[in-house]
């Protein structure tokens, strides 16, 4: 197992959620479920998340929020749709400002359905997310060999 | 106290802070009714870091960071080797003058005020440590630190009120409420991160190790008030941080205006009387 997966750091972004999942995430946080046993650590800075945990859908007013955020968190990086709304868009997809859910704008890699999503659900994911963060370093690197080898 | 002893801090204090980090989260998360990550979770974060990919603001940014890490252990090297305690509060101070410009040289609102802190910080403890080396100079009649540990009562008994000092200001330099102004461990939100907000990667990993070494140093200082018994000097030691984790999960964030009130009124009347109480004995 790789530092990777023994500390990851998430970021935690409330798109335009009823505020149910943020607090199932909290709930997480709390004594019962206590994620920190894995070394996951909420922090507010997106330059040192390595997971960006996104709950509710995507309108146009923070699509370029959600965006910023991404876009400045180091490689190697894992988007987490945490929620229906945040999945597909939920029972708001039919409104008129809804894009829909976060695969609308950013590469998702783990969709946690659920309405609210479970703590459990939650811990899954970050786990599955764990993954993923994994796979991305080993290609950044072989990417990174290549071109070396390359020039 | 020698060469190796200064040595030995080079190589040791990083695995030791490292580990007091691990202790420091495991005992946080316990005062909490949590389990805690693993003890050697600080490693691990670091190794982490290490993978990541480096962004910068500024690429001199670093260059800061490095002088802050170097500075650190050099506070640290002469120290463990018995040198002089004044020249040590000096490299130490120069060491916070470059993390506080570490955090201007990024330009982001956020480490901004995050530096802006820093500098009020170090303003806050400065006179406890100084009031601190001066106390100790006029009852051991040395400011080597060999000479201070060589003494042969535990000081605390001479400098209680310098102690108080010493320990009012130590939520300062773990950087731990009530004094945790400048970046937290906690409250992720506040200001972003604060002074450490627009550093990610092999830069944050070289900002941690750095604080290990100054854990370390830090504690070191500590024991000096109980040097004359190295169990007692020990054990006291670990008492002090366990004070201060306790400290940390009690108590609320201040506002700069009481810490740097507070810290000086502590360090003024407490470490003052004891000083003039030494005075006094001396005739």
């Amino acid at each position: 197992m790789g530092m990777l997966s023994r500390s990851p750091w998430v970021i935690h972004y409330d798109g335009s959620s009823c505020n149910g999942c943020d607090i199932e995430v909290l709930a997480a946080l709390m004594p019962r479920f206590d994620v920190e046993r894995f070394g996951v650590v909420n922090t507010g800075n997106p330059k040192h998340a390595d997971i960006f945990l996104l709950t509710g859908s995507i309108n146009e007013q923070n699509k370029p929020v959600v965006l910023n955020i991404y876009n400045q968190m180091p490689e190697p990086k894992v988007v987490l749709a945490v929620g229906i709304c945040a999945t597909s868009g939920g029972i708001f997809r039919e409104c008129y400002n809804v894009l829909g859910g976060a695969d609308k704008v950013l590469p998702v890699d783990v969709y946690v359905p659920g309405c609210s999503v479970r703590p459990e659900a939650i811990i899954d994911a970050v786990v599955k997310g764990v993954g993923i963060l994994e796979e991305k370093r080993a290609a950044l690197r072989n990417n990174l060999k290549s071109a070396v080898s390359q020039a | 106290m020698n060469i190796f002893t200064g040595i030995a801090f080079v190589f040791l204090a990083p695995l030791l802070g490292g580990l007091v980090a691990g202790f420091d989260r495991k005992i946080s998360a316990r005062l909490q009714g949590r389990i805690g990550p693993p003890l050697f979770q600080p490693f691990y974060d670091v190794g982490k870091l290490l993978q990541k990919e480096n962004l910068v603001v500024r690429k001199s940014q670093r260059l800061y960071m490095e002088f802050f890490l170097v500075l650190i252990i050099l506070t640290g090297a002469i120290f463990f080797s018995g040198g002089d305690l004044l020249l040590v509060i000096f490299a130490f101070t120069m060491a916070g003058v470059f993390f506080a410009l570490g955090g201007y040289k990024a330009s982001s609102p956020y480490s901004f005020i995050g530096a802006q802190r820093e500098v009020l910080q170090m303003m806050s403890y400065e006179p406890a440590v100084m009031l601190a080396a001066v106390g100790m100079y006029m009852v051991t009649g040395s400011f080597q630190v060999a000479d201070i540990v060589a003494y042969p009562q535990p000081l605390i008994f001479k400098l209680p009120g310098l102690f108080l000092a010493f320990f009012f200001i130590l939520p300062i330099k773990f950087r731990k409420s009530p004094f945790d102004l400048a970046t937290s461990h906690h409250a992720h939100q506040e200001l972003v991160k604060g002074i450490t907000t627009e550093f990610s990667g092999r830069t944050l990993a070289l900002i941690e190790i750095a604080h290990w070494y100054e854990y370390i140093f830090v504690l070191g200082i500590g024991y000096l008030f109980f040097a004359s018994n190295v169990w007692l000097g020990l054990v006291m030691t670990l008492v002090i941080f366990e004070l201060l984790l306790v400290v940390d999960n009690a108590t609320a964030r201040v506002r700069w205006q009481a810490m740097l009130g507070s810290a000086w009124v502590v360090a003024l009347i407490a470490g003052g009387l004891n000083i003039i109480y030494l005075m006094l004995l001396r005739g």
